[in-house]
């Protein structure tokens, strides 16, 4: 009980390995871009729904984002039967847990815990590293057990020891900018998918404060009115 | 004519019939139509009737959200998820309770500033002082069960922190953390108590508080920005206070407005940025609770920052943690005894001398440093270097500023009888 | 008033008057006139505030998005039910009836429209429009009715055989244990019934020719 809370009373802050220069930038969001969304939702489904699951997002929230009911029943809907079901994954946790150490987190709600930037730094910050059980290692998550999953995309970055700086050893089947690009509009979903009503609250938002303006005009002419009175 | 006649007798002969049977129109009087609260309230004075609107609010939204929300270790985290995404207006209710539940600290941390700027605790306000002070402590309880609702990483290692300091207690304190949780460490059966504490046992003790505390306000009457009591001047032949006004119409115009001041402020967070930045809702408990695993880095909310960093600040004595506990416990308490603390001869900040003013304004100072110093790691400025065996910086600006903090206690006696008091008017200023 | 003010600016005793005044006076006609044209104006504006602000309060109530998908239409292989029998299938967690009547219990239908309260299925709100028809089928024998009573919503008991406990004249239906409605083979309701209302025909229609989903409207054909 005590070291707990000797622990808890001060866990130093977990300082970012220093990466490449380039790697903290920000993520490229924009909820708006449908086009975007439609592209990082079909990455997410395609690489990440294999060993991650996205339990709280529905697949029909795919017809806000401006796809079919037909485009997603027939080339999105692997995991589930119904356009309602969530993002199942189909791997079992605990096999999960056998094959990299750790279960595969839930992704649903990545965005909101770690952040858009984070992800897109780490989704970048993949090098080789044959000290680690997958062979990959990464720049913002030290040891990380996920391998690299896109590595055929980007290619393979080894980390210069000396500048600290990641490099590209074998290019990919992307150029390092549709690399980007691509990874982009798969946080941009990420993003979406961890909050799919914002957009909706902030364009009620609006509304709700110019009616309030309205109230406040009269509710201080009311007020004006009876504070006349007073000397 | 006659028609409009006969409705008024209508409605005279209900209310007729309804006052002698129940105290109605007595009741309306004595607590709006006649009660006569000093004319020259000013901004600080919102924040009262702010307070009751910001209970209202959370109780309703409570309710709603109870409809979905299960306090089950295993369904919890799923089904707040549930209510942001399934739920019809869902969003809004949820967003509407995590804003709520940190502008109900802003607005009562202003109300109780008004109170000690104003000198509303002294006597004969001295039960409605203690009062508050009663609704302040269940107030955190609230927040505190409350914010294990989620069953994020955040709720889940924020309880088991708070709990663990009873655990501090000598010779019983094990015993104690383990009885509060119901279990080994928090779980499922932790949750389902805090649940039972958070909908309903806090939230009748906070009502019952709410009423003593109107209730004995309307007794003795409002105080005001100049702590002249109004009641000592009164119109000879009516016995209404000279600088009285009825709370109802003026006031409930006057609080109307400030109510929809506060709303936008409150719409423009709930819809525009209900994480507050990581301060309303924080990131990582948007992670479900682990109990394998802590944070990197777990902090309180903040409306308990300063309390969290006074109790970071005390160092262990003999091995025990229980001295910080202790003052963390004192620095919420010590509210209590303001009343007979303060012994100017005046009341209103108005009509102090530079002595109070320079220990207050060293309080608010401390009260934000130690909030902010609550919020990051106690390395966050480093450290000294080894002539002062390598102290982190924070910890020891919080210990600073712990003292501080309850020096505006301790030495307030002697400070408030020794300072130099302008004099009082008769009259309230107004204009 | 006048006078209060003319008291205030005479110069002898000025002051005292002063300190005796209340700090409210009585309004003018005219101020009173303004504040009842305000207070109504906010007051309407702020109670459709309040309204508005109801909605998400109120429709949180509703069946969620999990509802709805755990509400999805059904599908139903309806091959195997033999003619003359009956399965009952769950949407939405309600029982749905599907009825493979045989020639001879579709053509009887016919025959004690006089003893039905709607056999015409008039109530537009208890069937779909394409079965508003004799049989109140798209398929003449293939009956889908939702199995509660429209009194106050048990699940009748089918009694598809003629007779039997229900009298001689019982031509098979299905018969309320609650309060002893009675209704024919294709969920009409008997006069004499506590219920109001033919037994609720679900939206429904067919794939292909065996398979039947139930929760979704035929498309429109043209």
């Amino acid at each position: 009980m005590k070291k707990l809370l000797i622990i808890t009373l001060w866990l130093p802050m977990f300082a970012l390995a220093a990466g490449g220069v380039d790697i903290k930038v920000q993520a490229p969001i924009n909820v708006n871009d449908h086009a975007s969304l439609q592209r990082g939702a079909r990455t997410f489904i395609n690489n990440c729904l294999n060993c991650h699951s996205a339990n709280y997002m529905r697949y029909n929230r795919l017809l806000d984002i401006g796809l079919s009911k037909q485009e997603i029943e027939e080339n999105l809907l692997f995991a589930a039967d119904k356009i309602g079901d969530t993002m199942q994954v189909a791997m079992d946790p605990a096999d999960a847990k056998k094959w990299f150490g750790v279960a595969p987190p839930d992704l649903t709600l990545a965005v909101r815990a770690k952040g858009a930037d984070w992800i897109y730094a780490y989704m970048r910050g993949f090098y080789k590293d044959d000290t680690t059980p997958s062979g990959w290692n990464n720049v913002v998550f030290d040891k990380v057990a996920m391998p690299h999953v896109l590595y055929e995309l980007q290619g393979e970055q080894v980390l210069n020891h000396e500048t600290h700086a990641l490099e590209l050893a074998k290019p990919g089947k992307l150029s390092p900018s549709e690399y980007n690009a691509y990874v982009g509009d798969l946080v941009n979903y990420m993003a979406y998918m961890a909050e799919p009503a914002k957009a909706q609250r902030q364009r009620i938002g609006l509304w709700v404060l110019l009616f309030l303006g309205v109230l406040l005009v009269l509710m201080k002419k009311l007020k004006a009115a009876y504070w006349k009175d007073i000397k | 004519m006659a028609e409009k006649k006969q409705e008024t007798d209508m409605l005279t002969a209900t209310v007729g019939w309804i006052d002698r049977r129940f105290p109605l129109t007595s009741t309306i009087k004595a607590h709006l139509t006649e009660y006569y609260a000093p004319k020259n309230f000013n901004f600080w004075y919102f924040f009262g009737s702010l307070a009751m609107l910001v209970l209202v609010m959370q109780i309703l939204t409570g309710i709603f959200l109870t409809m979905h929300y299960k306090p089950s270790a295993t369904e919890a985290f799923a089904s707040v998820e549930y209510i942001m995404r399934d739920v019809f207006g869902g969003n809004i209710i949820r967003y509407m309770h995590s804003t709520g539940a940190s502008m109900f600290f802003l607005v009562v941390y202003l109300h109780m500033f008004r109170g000690i700027i104003y000198g509303s605790y002294r006597a004969p306000r001295e039960l409605i002082w203690l009062f508050g002070v009663g609704i302040f402590l269940v107030l955190m309880g609230e927040a505190f069960f409350g914010y294990l609702l989620p069953w994020g990483q955040m709720s889940y290692w924020g309880a088991q922190v708070i709990t663990s300091l009873f655990g501090t207690v000598p010779f019983i304190g094990p015993d104690i953390a383990e009885w509060i949780r119901g279990d080994y460490l928090t779980s499922d059966a932790t949750l389902n108590r805090f649940f039972a504490f958070h909908v309903i046992a806090l939230p009748l003790v906070l009502l019952g508080l709410v009423m003593v505390h109107l209730v004995a306000l309307h007794e003795v009457g409002s105080n005001n920005p100049d702590g002249v009591e109004i009641k000592e001047k009164k119109d000879k032949k009516t016995g209404i206070p000279l600088d009285g006004i009825p709370f109802h119409p003026y006031y409930t115009v006057k609080d109307l407005l400030g109510v929809v001041v506060f709303l936008m402020v409150f719409a423009a967070i709930v819809f525009f940025a209900p994480e507050m930045g990581g301060y309303f809702l924080e990131h990582n408990n948007f992670i479900p609770a682990d109990s394998l695993k802590t944070p990197e880095h777990i902090a309180p909310v903040w409306y308990f920052t300063p309390y969290y960093s006074i109790l970071r600040a005390i160092p262990p004595i003999m091995n025990s943690q229980f001295p910080g506990v202790a003052a963390m416990g004192l620095s919420v308490m010590v509210f209590a005894l303001l009343p007979w603390l303060d012994r100017s001869p005046v009341k209103s900040i108005r009509y102090r001398g530079t002595l109070y003013k320079r220990w207050l304004a060293a309080f608010v100072v401390s009260f934000f440093v130690l909030g902010y110093l609550g919020t990051v790691p106690s390395n966050v400025w480093g450290q000294f270097g080894d002539w002062a065996g390598g102290a982190d910086v924070a910890t020891v600006v919080a210990r600073v500023f712990t003292a501080v903090y309850f020096l505006f206690f301790i030495l307030m006696p002697w400070y408030t009888a020794r300072d130099k008091t302008k004099p009082v008017p008769e009259r309230v200023t107004y204009k | 008033m006048a006078d209060q003010k003319a008291s205030k600016r005479k110069p002898v005793k000025g002051k005292q008057e002063q300190d005796s005044t209340l700090s409210f006076q009585q309004p003018s006609p005219e101020d009173v006139g303004k504040r009842k044209f305000l207070t109504f104006a906010t007051a309407a504006v702020g109670a459709m505030g309040a309204l508005v602000g109801s909605i998400p309060f109120v429709g949180s109530m509703r069946p969620s998005e999990r509802a709805k998908a755990a509400g999805a239409p059904v599908e139903e292989d309806i091959s195997n039910i033999a003619p003359g029998t009956i399965k009952t299938v769950e949407w939405r967690g309600q029982p749905v009836w599907i009825i493979n009547r045989t020639d001879e219990m579709t053509a009887d239908l016919a025959k004690h429209n006089d003893q039905l309260s709607d056999p015409m299925c008039d109530v537009e709100s208890q069937q779909p429009v394409y079965c508003k028809n004799a049989n109140r089928a798209i398929k003449p024998n293939i009956g889908v009715v939702v199995g509660l009573c429209t009194h106050l919503g048990c699940s009748p008991t089918p009694k598809i055989e003629e007779g039997g406990d229900m009298g001689e004249n019982w031509s098979g239906g299905f018969f309320c244990p609650c309060h002893g409605s009675k209704f024919d083979l294709a969920g009409r309701v008997f006069k004499g019934s506590p219920a109001p209302t033919n037994l609720v025909v679900p939206p429904h229609s067919y794939s292909d020719d065996d398979t039947l989903v139930i929760g979704v409207e035929t498309k429109v054909e043209a």
